[in-house]
């Protein structure tokens, strides 16, 4: 076992809790401080996104750092856009040295959606490969090329699944590509459309994976009516039924957040009685403030 | 074949400015074919580029001529007949043919008039889409004949990105999801099995990546 | 019928209106023409099927064309019409005589025949 916190969590056997924090546009580490503040003592681990969306924010291994001073557990998220095989393999030993034992293994958004659209991407290696990359600098103590790695990086090895993608017959078959290379636990794109996921946690069972690793249903509050709309219509891979956002239409302008929460909850009141799902990973975009209130009320506080 | 795209007319004017006879040199393979540097064209650039000029009172001389092909020397060796009092040499080939005339021709700037593209296929007349990328390491017997190099815009080997909606890519809702081609295809022939097979990490040494590349056949030389 | 029409406007015969292609129509402004427009049979009423639709995208590309060099993409015209609307034809060729005139003259002035 690592030293990873959410290893050790998971382990134990409890409903595990993750959430999240997005770096700021610049390098004041006091942004990634007062985030940490309110996530403190709610979380098992923290992700720490890694240029999300494709826009330059403070890297995600020195908001790792950050966070590791604080007393977190952090999750080192990584994707493969912007890194090839040499410095990704290099961040995985720097992480290692500064204590950090979770990643997040991730093909990254493509540069198109962020504020460097003119860049070139790099895709050396995908997702299920840097997930096998990791696994065997962790229990080979080898590097890609074969050679010996001196001081093996200690690593919890995760990655994320986006049940509502298509094709979703093979949603499930990725997954366990993913838990074949090397991923012990994964955490899942926002779940607003519960029975869907319901039917892709099927196809998870059906493949033995809920047995094979630990699966963490994404959970993300709606903060206003039009995030909710923006959330439909226009992020790739979102499921939003029409019922929810109706329900958000249905009770007063001030109150609106308050249901966003309210549909969080039960969300995750929801996928817990699901078999195999093993924790949330509460994704409160730029709203971090708010996930205490979901972890009370969802019941999941104090954590162990 | 190989695809180009026709530069656009200012910026084609801007590198014309300091000359008054030109070349424009067009090629009868793969840019005749997707229309944008054959005969055709060439014919209707020149033209474009006497009425602009014209215009602007700096009247232009320009000779055009299509070789065969512009990146083999035989064809490239005939232009010297055609070269005479050139002060520059505007090209419609693509970036091969550009710069073999130029390491031919050393006196004369060679101007590229085309942007070049990509190797792809005519879908329909008038529509060519992308197929191959030259990584020197074809893998299309591992994915059903559909290559998630040149057509995942993230090249990934093992599966669709969380943006495949509707069949499409998340990065152009006009261009099909390589990698729902390929489940498509596996579920066509029953060997959706075959998803699950791990594709190991690619070795892009024999792309761009190993420098520029070479082939040699010992026994065409002469 | 004996109608009127300008007497600027020459006549250039071609079998469809299919057959006309991007250089011809640039080719008269290059020699000089102050204006062209291509007169096509009704849509639908094509004896090829398809040319004078074909001859439509052609001409919505060479005011692409002609806007880029500076001559101006609304020198250049498409009507359709059949053969046995001699009226329409001298109220278009009209028509158009008007239009270029209030263009004014073609930009360039290059004197027939020189330069090819």
């Amino acid at each position: 076992m690592s030293a990873s916190n959410l290893e050790r969590v998971l382990k134990s056997g409890n409903f595990a809790v993750t959430s999240e924090c997005g770096p700021p546009r610049g390098a004041d580490s006091g942004v990634i401080k007062r985030k940490g503040e309110f996530l403190k003592g709610y979380v098992d681990a923290c992700n720490i996104t890694d240029n999300q969306t494709s826009v330059v924010r403070l890297s995600s291994l020195a908001s790792c750092f950050i966070l590791k001073g604080m007393g977190f557990d952090p999750v080192l998220q990584m994707v493969c856009r912007d890194r090839n095989r040499i410095a990704m393999q290099s961040d995985i030993l720097g992480a290692a040295a500064l204590g950090i034992n979770n990643i997040l293994c991730l093909s990254g958004d493509h540069q198109k959606f962020g504020d460097h659209p003119t860049a070139k991407n790099v895709y050396d290696i995908d997702s299920i490969q840097l997930i096998a990359t990791v696994k065997r600098m962790r229990d080979e103590g080898k590097f890609l090329s074969g050679e010996e790695i001196k001081g093996r990086p200690d690593m919890f090895i995760g990655c994320a699944e986006n049940p509502f993608a298509d094709p979703f017959e093979i949603r499930a078959m990725r997954l366990a590509k993913k838990a074949a290379a090397g991923a012990q636990f994964v955490q899942t794109q926002c779940i607003f459309n519960v029975e869907r996921f319901e039917k892709w946690m099927e196809m998870v069972r059906d493949l033995g994976l809920h047995e094979r690793m630990y699966i963490l249903a994404g959970i993300t509050p709606f903060k206003s009516i039009g995030m909710a709309r923006y959330m439909k219509t226009s992020v790739p891979g979102m499921d939003v039924p029409d019922e929810l956002i109706e329900r958000l239409k249905g009770v007063p302008k001030e109150k609106v957040a308050e249901e966003g929460i309210k549909i969080a909850i039960e969300t995750i009141e929801r996928v817990r009685q699901i078999k195999g799902v093993a924790g949330v990973h509460i994704m409160a975009i730029e709203w971090e403030e708010k996930v205490p209130e979901i972890v009370k009320g969802a019941g999941l506080y104090p954590r162990p | 074949m190989i695809i180009a795209n026709r530069k656009p007319f200012e910026e084609i004017v801007d590198m014309l400015k300091p000359y008054k006879r030109i070349l424009l040199l067009g090629c009868n393979e793969c840019v005749t074919v997707c229309a944008v540097g054959g005969a055709k064209e060439v014919a209707v650039l020149s033209s474009e580029l006497a009425m602009y000029r014209a215009k602007e009172g700096q009247p232009i001389d320009i000779k055009e001529h299509v070789l065969e092909r512009n990146c083999d020397p035989e064809y490239v060796e005939a232009l010297i007949q055609v070269i005479g009092d050139r002060e520059v040499i505007l090209s419609m080939a693509c970036g091969c043919g550009i710069q073999f005339v130029g390491e031919r021709y050393r006196n004369i700037p060679v101007l590229p008039g085309v942007n070049t593209t990509f190797y792809g296929v005519t879908e329909e007349h008038g529509v060519w889409t992308e197929r191959c990328q030259g990584c020197g390491n074809c893998i299309l017997d591992k994915t059903m004949g559909i290559c998630p190099v040149s057509r995942c815009a993230k090249s990934l080997f093992n599966g669709p990105c969380g943006g495949s909606q509707g069949g499409n890519c998340e990065v152009n809702k006009d261009t099909p999801c390589a990698w729902q081609l390929i489940v498509d295809r596996y579920k066509e022939r029953n060997m959706l099995h075959r998803y699950l097979e791990l594709q190991p990490i690619k070795d892009w040494s024999t792309s761009r990546d190993g420098g520029p590349r070479k082939r040699v056949r010992e026994d065409l030389k002469i | 019928m004996r109608l009127n029409y300008p007497t600027n406007v020459k006549i250039i015969k071609v079998p469809c209106t299919g057959r006309v292609d991007v250089i011809h129509v640039l080719k008269a402004f290059e020699h000089g023409a102050d204006g062209v427009f291509l007169a096509g049979c009704l849509e639908g009423e094509c004896h090829f099927l398809k040319g004078n639709l074909r001859a439509k995208k052609r001409v919505a590309h060479i005011k692409t064309l002609l806007d880029e060099c500076g001559i101006g993409g609304e020198r250049v015209a498409m009507y359709n019409l059949s053969s046995a609307q001699g009226q329409r034809f001298a109220e278009i060729a009209r028509e158009m005589t008007e239009k270029v005139r209030q263009l004014g003259p073609n930009p360039i002035k290059i004197e027939k025949g020189s330069n090819n």
